[in-house]
């Protein structure tokens, strides 16, 4: 499942330009806000046809704002996503009303919580051909055969079984296949997945990555997949994308982002990462203090305050813009030859 | 004033070889509607003076539950069927409830999982201190030396003195844990259980709140239980470490011996399908099926159901917890055939 993004052959089935979001933090029922959170601040990229790309971080980097803007369930404040599935080009945040539907066919999100993504008064048939209902897509027994062999192919077997099922009889590794079903029953080219295997078991969780390979690979989905967790982003992305508040500081092929981090924040984080090996010795890489808020952020790198290699040029110009440090890999960083 | 300072707490001569905690054949049950959960059973390890152990398992398997045990904090639907817990000697269980309010905190303190709810919102965090100095030291400290004492603890865990004036709200997920890891050393404990310390907190902030204990643990001479679904926590942290699947102790021994050689199947399985960021990329092993529902286990071996190795015998017959050499203990009957790890990885 290696694609290396090729933007001279085929145009890209996701381009991302100068993407912003900021929240307004509430001062009072008359008052104009005069403070914002900017969650997500200027980000781009893109995604290759088939090709996955893992969004990581830490929690409030702006990670899944940035996955919700993708799927239009949050409205940017600034900047472009264009989305193209075949002849279908749009600009996400231009999708009308009335467009919406087709747009989400084709576009799918999975989210971490299998216990609260899905309706508990709803059958497991129910849940998971609504698309189908909303798409007025097939007769009944039509959407029925199709929903057997999309939990068949999640690995819910016999699906018979579980089709008149609730979702608390189901378990929480069962729960999100049948969420990977739903989001796949109307065969989309592109799904976000927001943290899928975090609130699962690690035998269970290796489980649901397997499926989720498997099936990117024999229905050529592309997955943004959103994690905290930088061990599950080797298994489940071609490449990566390390945000921190806002921004995207580093981005590059997964085995090369891994094996030779060049932002510093990179570097701590993979650092802090615990190695299920009790003889391996880490370097410790030591940055200051903890992750802020985004709130009214000044002009500067977004790391500074925390960068042990902070010096005069960070200090006296914007926040760094991403620079190709190597192939296909690119680095938000002033001092990055500096120091690695 | 002879009560404690963080200066007494350092220095406490420490002997590895000494049991501080020994637990044996623990066998606790919940009752509930639909019948008994065997939540605990025959569970047996002991810490030794300065060590740190860890019990690793998925939800359900009981290491919370064993946590919860070890301090008399279990629901009111819980019951204790046999076994002892000594400290120093002592029969945790014999002791009245009186007598153990005394010894929580004091001798035994925990950590516990998700710092916000640790702490009552409407009191400033130290004012909740200092009732633990309250109900420990009444009457012998005064004042000023609460408070010098509790700006000691802050100190120790990286934390501000101003902090204890705030609210737990003005606090960050990471400041919370310490602040709780700073209650948790107020009576100097022997020993202190840390139930998922880091689980809710990110990777930077869970790496500075694992080096803050174990530097605590070495300069205190403290013991220290980690409880942890995550793996890769147990080796970063302790010496010892037992893994637990559907109540029972399944494997226990020295942290790299069992990492380099696990013995048991549901081990060797847990580990070959934990993902690392370092090594080669090699293949994940899911394991199937789910874990046994606790009110009916399985006959014979609990796991055996999802074993891989399981014959006619491990349905029938449960497999002692052995000890195969070394102080490295299996409950498993086919504990030979597990294949070393590495060879499994490179293939």
């Amino acid at each position: 499942m290696t694609v290396t993004p090729a933007p001279t052959v085929t145009k890209p089935l996701l381009e991302v330009r100068d993407l912003r979001k900021k929240f307004p933090i509430s001062r009072g029922m008359f008052r104009a806000p005069t403070e914002f959170v900017h969650a997500v601040d200027g980000i781009s990229f893109e995604i290759a046809p088939g090709e996955s790309l893992g969004l990581v971080g830490e929690s409030g980097c702006g990670k899944s704002t940035t996955g919700r803007m993708l799927v239009k369930l949050t409205e940017p404040t600034d900047g472009q996503i264009v989305f193209r599935d075949g002849d279908y080009e749009r600009d996400v945040a231009h999708v009308t009303r009335s467009e919406l539907k087709d747009f989400r066919s084709r576009v799918q999100m999975i989210f971490q919580d299998p216990y609260e993504s899905m309706n508990p008064r709803r059958t497991i048939f129910d849940t998971v051909s609504e698309p189908l209902a909303v798409q007025k897509v097939g007769t009944v027994p039509e959407r029925e055969a199709r929903v057997l062999e999309l939990l068949r192919l999640v690995g819910l077997t016999p699906p018979e079984n579980f089709l008149f099922r609730y979702p608390h009889e189901l378990s929480g590794g069962q729960r999100q296949r049948v969420a990977i079903a739903r989001a796949l029953v109307m065969n989309p080219t592109f799904v976000v997945a927001d943290e899928p295997t975090s609130m699962l078991d690690v035998s269970i969780r290796i489980s649901i990555m397997e499926l989720m390979t498997r099936l990117a690979r024999e229905l050529q989905v592309s997955y943004l997949y959103i994690t905290h967790d930088l061990a599950v982003a080797r298994y489940m992305c071609d490449r990566i994308a390390v945000m921190y508040l806002g921004k995207i500081v580093e981005i590059g092929p997964t085995e090369d982002v891994l094996a030779r981090p060049r932002h510093p924040y990179t570097k701590a984080l993979l650092s802090a990462v615990p190695v299920p090996d009790p003889s391996y010795k880490r370097t410790p890489v030591e940055i200051k203090g903890g992750i802020s808020k985004a709130i009214n952020p000044p002009p500067e790198c977004r790391f500074i305050a925390r960068c042990p290699f902070a010096a005069d040029v960070c200090r006296n110009n914007p926040h760094p813009p991403l620079e190709e440090h190597g192939p296909n890999h690119q680095v938000a960083c002033y001092r990055v030859d500096e120091i690695s | 004033m002879t009560v404690i300072s963080v200066e007494d707490m350092s220095g406490r001569s420490v002997d590895p070889r000494k049991p501080l905690l020994e637990v044996d054949d623990l066998v606790m049950h919940y009752k509930i509607k639909a019948g008994e959960v065997s939540a605990v059973d025959n569970v047996s390890f002991t810490v030794h003076q300065g060590e740190a152990v860890g019990l690793v398992g998925e939800s359900g398997c009981g290491k919370t539950s064993v946590a919860l045990s070890l301090l008399r904090l279990l629901p009111s639907n819980a019951e204790y069927i046999s076994g002892q817990i000594r400290l120093d000697g002592q029969d945790l269980l014999q002791l009245t409830d009186n007598e153990m309010r005394a010894r929580r905190w004091k001798d035994i303190a925990m950590v516990f999982q998700g710092a916000m709810n640790s702490w009552n919102p409407v009191y400033r965090v130290g004012d909740q201190i200092k009732e633990v100095l309250d109900t420990h030291f009444r009457g012998e400290m005064t004042y000023d030396e609460q408070r010098q004492h509790m700006e000691k603890l802050f100190a120790a865990v990286g934390l501000p003195a101003e902090m204890l004036d705030r609210y737990p709200h003005e606090f960050s997920g990471g400041m919370r844990q310490r602040a709780v890891i700073a209650m948790a050393l107020a009576c100097s404990p022997q020993l202190i259980i840390a139930d998922e310390p880091t689980t809710a907190l990110d990777v930077i902030v869970q790496d500075q709140i694992l080096k803050e204990l174990k530097r605590i643990q070495h300069e205190m001479g403290m013991s220290i239980i980690y409880i942890s679904h995550d793996i890769a926590v147990i080796a970063e942290v302790t010496d010892s470490m037992g893994v637990m699947y559907a109540g029972k102790l399944v494997e226990y021994g020295d942290t790299a011996d069992v990492f380099a050689r696990p013995k048991h199947p549901y081990t060797y399985l847990l580990l070959k399908s934990t993902p690392s960021i370092t090594g080669p990329r090699r293949q994940l092993a899911p394991l199937e099926g789910e874990p046994p529902n606790l009110l009916d286990p399985p006959t014979g071996c609990r796991f055996h159901p999802r074993c891989p190795f399981a014959t006619e015998k491990c349905a029938m017959e449960e497999p002692p917890l052995a000890d195969i050499g070394g102080g490295h203990r299996v409950a498993c009957w086919h504990y030979e055939q597990v294949p070393d790890l590495e060879e499994a990885l490179v293939r």
